[in-house]
């Protein structure tokens, strides 16, 4: 299962999409994201999905690749749709005691559908084309303003960075605890809820223990290498806006426009209805 | 030559409080340490755990600073805030455990982090992680990931992280205790080669005998003081005030010293393996 969750993890290649600075492509995805929930009719729905497949086609990600990503979501797909389809109120199509198969709910069900796939798609194409340094670091400079209003920008970043470089080693050594564990006779697999919870406790109380000395020996190493925050701080690999950049976000700020043109026209010029009819 | 680090008198304490505040025991790490080293100098600090000789190593870099006493690195007094960082970046510090000093995911990033703090410009970085990668031969892994590596390759790279701030002096805080053998090595010849090479001064702490015939004086630290000090040689002809003191001298030696005991005429103090040889072959 948790092998099969392709968001958050990076699929190295060479494309246009990998190589775009990550501050566009965290942009560009929550304006993707928003377009997803704002967009009316079919015209406007047809962008979005040639949008989407150009994209992934410029990635040079596997298209069978990223939808496995959705596997990890189909009990959230199934549960959404089943929930709209059945209480969504309108034209009763066919009536089951309180459930009622509506017109209305038929379509919200395949509209709320589309918009999730889409947005996990979305979502895992940024993370796949993007690395965890390139996606904090895009993070750090993009919402740099921020600091302004007293959030501590460079510090978050900073702890993220670390937390991916440790996840690792942490993983290591839980597989090492839990083994020397196993070999004193302790059972993580057999008996119940609460009897495998109390078991994870052995597990965790040295995890914790360990993780705890690991970043105060981390402190002290950074600070041993003049680490003093953010100010001052100079920049190994800075990142700088290039051409192909300022043409993604010319082509993002026009998909959006074409967005909302579409949907627009969809609902005051041919009076149509939020998807199809 | 210079004097580079000067210790007058050190003493640092470790209280113990209780809930409440109250002090329970007070451990005195450093007793009244004196130290000198000169510029260029091949420097080892011996001793068990719990001798003191970390806590050392932390006040030349400024992490801790002296209760009593005062501790001069390159003419800066630990004491004065505004030095700190000037210290740190002369005095770069390496520490035991490989995984939890390198902070970045890729290791030309980790070598680029001491710089990236101290605002060198983007240009000088690259050049500076460049040189100092390859001065202990790690250049070809420089897009690796460090959880890639091997124990020994990690302190390397660690130790590259020190260089690019372009230090005068790297303390080594027991570099080799967590290494195999080949890693030992591997840490330990890098490390000589700066010394000899681009002439900057070593501090080696270590509980490895074996590791300290190279230097030019060695430090012996028993529960905060300092109890012998002189060259190798000088140093490992006293096995038995060593024994007393809990502390094993190299194999060579040892074996040197009890061939001596029972009766032959060898020399104190043999260090390597080849110089018993040819004593040995001398007495045939």
């Amino acid at each position: 299962m948790l092998k099969d969750v392709t968001l958050g993890q990076y699929y190295p290649a060479d494309s246009v999409i990998h190589r775009l600075d990550p501050r566009v492509k965290l942009a560009g995805t929550l304006l993707y994201l928003i377009s997803l929930f704002l967009f009316q009719g079919p015209l406007a729905l047809a962008t979005a999905t040639v949008f989407l497949i150009l994209l992934i086609t410029l990635s040079k990600v596997p298209f069978s690749y990223i939808v496995k990503g959705l596997r990890t979501i189909i009990i959230i797909l199934i549960v959404t749709a089943a929930m709209n389809l059945f209480f969504t109120t309108g034209t009763v199509i066919v009536q089951f005691g309180i459930f009622k198969l509506t017109y209305e709910g038929i379509q919200m069900a395949i509209l709320m559908m589309i918009r999730l796939v889409y947005l996990i798609l979305g979502t895992s194409l940024m993370t796949l084309t993007t690395t965890p340094n390139q996606l904090t670091d895009g993070l750090e400079k993009g919402l740099r303003w921020m600091k302004k209003i007293g959030v501590p920008v460079h510090e978050i970043a900073m702890m993220m960075s670390i937390a991916l470089r440790f996840i690792p080693i942490l993983t290591e050594e839980t597989d090492k605890i839990m083994k020397a564990q196993m070999a004193r006779g302790a059972d993580f697999q057999s008996g119940g809820l609460i009897k495998r919870a109390k078991a994870m406790i052995p597990l965790l109380v040295p995890l914790f223990v360990s993780a705890f000395r690991r970043a105060n020996d981390l402190a002290m190493a950074m600070e041993a290498r003049c680490y003093h925050g953010g100010d001052g701080r100079t920049k190994m690999k800075p990142l700088r806006y290039t051409a192909a950049d300022r043409n993604a976000y010319l082509l993002l700020f026009s998909y959006f426009v074409a967005m909302i043109a579409l949907s627009l026209l969809w609902t005051k010029v041919l009076g149509g209805g939020k998807l199809f009819f | 030559m210079d004097q580079f680090i000067k210790a007058r008198n050190v003493t640092f304490e470790y209280i113990r409080r209780d809930d409440d505040g109250n002090v329970e025991g007070i451990e005195t790490a450093l007793d009244k340490v004196d130290l000198d080293v000169k510029a260029g100098d091949f420097i080892a600090i011996l001793g068990a755990n719990g001798s003191g000789k970390s806590t050392l190593a932390k006040h030349i870099n400024a992490l801790l600073t002296p209760e009593s006493g005062y501790l001069i690195v390159d003419g800066k007094d630990t004491h004065n805030k505004d030095h700190t960082l000037a210290i740190r970046q002369t005095a770069g510090m390496v520490f035991q455990n490989p995984d939890n000093q390198i902070i970045a995911s890729i290791v030309e990033e980790d070598v680029g982090f001491g710089p990236e703090n101290i605002g060198v410009p983007t240009d000088e970085i690259w050049t500076r992680v460049e040189k100092s990668l390859r001065s202990v031969g790690m250049y070809h892994y420089r897009h690796h990931s460090p959880n890639r590596l091997s124990g020994g390759q990690k302190q390397r790279v660690a130790i590259a992280g020190v260089m690019a701030m372009k230090p005068k002096c790297i303390i080594l805080d027991e570099p080799t205790a967590m290494l195999d053998p080949i890693g030992r090595q591997e840490v330990l010849s890098a490390v000589r080669e700066l010394n000899k090479k681009n002439g900057i001064t070593v501090i080696l702490i270590t509980h490895y005998m074996e590791e300290t015939i190279h230097a030019n004086r060695i430090f012996v630290m028993e529960s905060g003081k300092v109890i012998m000090q002189g060259k190798p040689r000088e140093i490992f002809s006293r096995v038995e005030e060593l024994k007393d003191h809990h502390l094993a001298v190299p194999q060579v030696t040892e074996l040197a010293w009890e061939l001596k005991q029972s009766g032959l005429s060898l020399p104190d103090g043999i260090l390597t393996k080849e110089e018993l040889i040819s004593e040995l072959c001398r007495l045939s």
